[in-house]
């Protein structure tokens, strides 16, 4: 899993490229976290257009940056979501937390 | 139902393992000529069940798991998933949505997944023995597909 991140502006955003799974999950947590710990951003922006493949553990990762941001009164915004992995994320629920951008082919 | 073909594969319990056993069994699954769709869940409800083995069968020591998977006649794979871990003491506590023994690393709806991602969920599990996972789901015919 790469994880790429750009602060500008206020806003953080996150690019994710890579299986997410709970082998990779602690690892995207704790970057992003320590990145969000670090600008103190108003809006994080994850962007899922490299994610191939998700499971059980991108809804952990997903609510605990969704709590951190959430401390600092800020927002989550999940862009590039792939067909599967928003099935994924709309059995859990989570679709009512954070906001979902339309996918882009 | 014939079984018409089979795979057994033995993993230790590590996180490294996670992405070999779901792509292993979805190249399995491949002979029934899936949708794209079809072998995202497969591999997706295969990767709940061997990651619950890692995290919760084995929470401290590295264990044994087995996969196996088989392919009846009538277009269906099924998948087993072993171990010989912690076990679970309630398994209807356990599959309900949202539950979970592991903080809030996890979200509790891994059986959740696998139930609604599979056609079939069965699992069996005896606290300090360890859980088997059999999951089954039955692929579409498609135009063309010959086996
Ligand atoms: N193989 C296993 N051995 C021991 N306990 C298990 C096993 N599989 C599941 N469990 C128990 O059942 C609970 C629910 O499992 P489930 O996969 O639904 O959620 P989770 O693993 O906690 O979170 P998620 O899968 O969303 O990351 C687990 O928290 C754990 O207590
Ligand atoms: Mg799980």
């Amino acid at each position: 899993m790469k994880i790429t991140t750009e602060y500008r502006h206020g806003r953080l955003t996150v690019w994710l490229n890579g299986e997410l799974d709970h082998h990779v999950a602690k690892d995207i947590i704790e970057t992003v976290c320590r990145e969000i710990d670090q600008c103190l951003p108003l809006s994080c922006f994850i962007d899922m257009k490299g994610v191939g493949f998700m499971d059980s553990s991108g809804i952990a990762v997903i609510l605990k940056i969704y709590k951190r941001m959430k401390e600092l009164g800020g927002t989550v915004i999940i862009r590039n979501l792939g067909k599967h992995a928003r099935k994924v994320l709309d059995i859990s629920g989570i679709n009512r937390l954070v906001n979902m951008e339309e996918v882009k082919a | 139902m014939i079984t018409v073909n089979y795979i057994n594969i033995e993993i230790p319990s590590k996180s490294t393992n996670e992405g070999l056993a779901r792509s292993a069994a979805a190249c399995f699954a491949a002979q029934l000529d899936p949708t794209l769709e079809e072998l995202n869940d497969i591999k997706t409800a295969v990767s709940e069940a061997v990651t619950n083995s890692i995290v919760h069968a084995y929470p401290e020591t590295i264990g044994k798991i087995s996969i196996k998977g088989k392919i009846f006649d009538d277009n269906t794979l099924e998948i087993t998933v072993r171990d010989w871990g912690r076990g679970i003491s309630d398994v209807k506590q356990a599959m309900q949505p949202m539950y979970t023994t592991g903080g809030d690393e996890r979200s509790g709806m891994g059986f959740t997944i696998m139930e609604s991602f599979m056609d079939k969920l069965r699992v069996k599990s005896t606290e300090g023995k360890g859980t088997t996972v059999t999951m089954r789901r039955r692929l579409s015919y498609r135009a063309g597909n010959i086996r």
